[in-house]
């Protein structure tokens, strides 16, 4: 069974969780960049949450099934239709053999993921089937999609119409905005900014810039200050690490991100808000940041992972930002 | 800067802290690091990933669901105590054999008059020491060398190129390495190495780690073609 590409849409790359021990040789992790929106699609289609499927870029592409399969799409609404049929997303959806699937225009946030029942089954690279494009290796080939191109979808034993229609709760579904708040633990190097630096980091809003991709999240706003240097000595990055370059200019981490790096850094990111992060639009979104303890994200992430595996939650982990993370829309 | 006591503990976000042994690069300071990566490799304690060596720090991931900061803290401050008697595993020699100069090195000269010496010169002194592999990082399998002569230093390219091939040996600054992929750069490229330093598909992928020590051999273009 495969997925052919009729047309590969913006950025379409076979993502999974990615390749997390490898940093020690310069590899970056990679991996779908909205790692809830991934996981609950592929819970959908009972795949394993590691199971590889499409990361889906702003516009999407059209994909024609070999066989009867079931998909879902989670994350960003960019205008699901199957066989011409608007579909919704956050729900398993039965496809027919010979159905294209497509999408017809970006409504809201920046990626969607589309999970097959079955995992898409592109060879491994150091574990891992998550594409790394500056390095050209890993997911299918390297690359992005392109036309022609045929994913081997793996077998499954789900039986396809019994779980088709399975919808993931909405008070699950992260907040989709254009102009997130987002959570950051301060350091590892806030002590190299000064208190008016911290203090404009966490009071300014600060758009995204159009140069931004899966390496990182290029942000335009008032300069950051420095208490003197703007280099250190480089040290390892983490996912949704805040670095500030000379320029005073913040760019947050991502999935494709360097392993080790020389700018100083300001805070951390709070892993529960790194799907916010993931559906901001290049040259369209706002970000603010606001501060809070390593404990409160730990616990606001320990939500994601149970609000992951359909435990009910009397709130969500975005829920105390909800209020402003409606703001922008 | 206040002074501290090393090695410091800081968090880096909720899911990872960072232990810090000194702020410059040092070989003792980078030793203290190697030495708790194999401490933490060895103890394989559930709920820790991968832990990255850097010049002077190392990186080490936990998984927020299984520990808090505290008792994350708490174990890696328990390996920091028994890694400072622990030996670490003999870093080992690699060669790297290189021919310098002419299409493979198109900046030996410029090193060579920057710094007041002929080539050949500058390639005796090159091959005549050994480089600490201090970390990998910047790109797969690039590795960050320290101990080059002072006396072969040489600043940057003002316009990188856009292109310089893989295995090309660089010097930028007081730092000394080798291009593992094609890419843009800014270095004086003064030679190139047949090896493959990163290969996705090879295990390890990376030819060089940490602790490992690096000396480069002068081959001839003919050995090259062999090589490669």
């Amino acid at each position: 069974m495969a997925l052919e590409v009729m047309s590969p849409g913006l950025l379409t790359t076979v993502q999974d969780l990615g390749r997390p021990g490898y940093q020690r040789f310069g590899v970056p992790v990679a991996g779908a960049m909205d790692r809830y929106a991934f996981q609950a699609a592929n819970s959908l289609v009972c795949n394993p949450p590691g199971a590889a499927a499409l990361e889906i870029t702003m516009a999407g592409p059209q994909l024609r099934a070999t066989e009867d399969c079931l998909i879902a799409v989670a994350g960003a609404d960019l205008g699901l239709r199957v066989n011409g049929a608007r579909m919704p997303l956050w729900m398993s959806v039965f496809v027919r053999r010979g159905y294209d699937i497509s999408f017809d225009g970006r409504r809201g946030g920046c990626r969607a993921y589309l999970a097959v029942a079955g995992g898409i089954e592109v060879p491994r690279v150091m574990g891992s089937r998550a594409t790394y494009l500056r390095g050209g290796f890993g997911g299918h080939g390297g690359r992005a999609l392109a036309e022609g191109d045929a994913l081997p979808v793996g077998a499954t034993n789900v039986y396809l119409f019994g779980q088709a229609g399975k919808e993931w709760p909405d008070s699950l579904r992260p907040p989709c905005s254009d102009a997130p708040t987002v959570e950051v633990i301060l350091g590892p190097q806030d002590d190299h900014f000064t208190e008016e630096g911290i203090s404009t980091f966490l009071s300014e809003e600060y758009s995204v810039d159009g140069l931004s991709d899966r390496m990182g999240c290029r942000l335009r706003g008032t300069r950051i200050q420095h208490r003197s240097s703007a280099d250190i000595v480089s040290d390892g990055i983490v996912l949704g690490a805040v670095q500030v370059p000379a320029d005073g200019q913040p760019i947050v981490m991502m999935a494709d991100r360097q392993t080790t790096g020389g700018y100083p850094k300001i805070a951390v990111v709070a892993s529960a808000d790194i799907p916010l992060l993931a559906q901001c639009m290049p040259g369209g979104s706002r970000v603010r940041f606001r501060e809070t303890t390593v404990e409160a994200a730990q616990m606001r992430y320990r939500k994601m992972l149970c609000a992951l595996k359909g435990i009910p939650q009397s709130d969500s982990p975005w829920s105390t930002a909800r209020g402003e993370n409606n703001r922008g829309n | 800067m206040i002074p501290t006591a090393w090695p410091r503990y800081l968090p880096a976000g909720d899911a990872a802290l960072v232990v810090e042994f000194g702020d410059g690069i040092n070989e003792a300071v980078n030793l203290q690091v190697r030495a708790l990566a194999q401490s933490l490799a060895q103890a394989a304690m559930e709920g820790f990933g991968e832990a990255v060596i850097t010049y002077r720090s190392l990186l080490v991931h936990y998984d927020p669901a299984r520990w808090t900061y505290d008792d994350a803290l708490r174990m890696v401050r328990e390996r920091v105590s028994s890694a400072g008697q622990a030996q670490t595993a003999e870093g080992r020699l690699i060669e790297v054999p290189t021919v310098y100069g002419g299409d493979f090195g198109l900046d030996l000269e410029y090193v060579a008059a920057h710094n007041g010496l002929t080539a050949e010169e500058v390639i005796r002194l090159h091959t005549g020491a050994d480089y600490p592999v201090y970390m990998l990082g910047f790109t797969p399998g690039f590795p960050y060398l320290g101990g080059l002569p002072p006396i072969i230093a040489a600043p940057r390219l003002e316009t990188p190129r856009p292109r310089v091939p893989a295995g090309s040996v660089g010097i930028a600054g007081q730092q000394t390495g080798v291009y593992p992929v094609e890419s843009p750069g800014g270095w004086r490229i003064i030679g190139r190495t047949p090896l493959r330093l990163f290969d996705p598909l090879r295990d390890p992928p990376a030819l060089l780690s940490p602790g490992d020590r690096v000396r480069f051999v002068a081959i001839s273009p003919a050995e090259f073609d062999n090589g490669a």
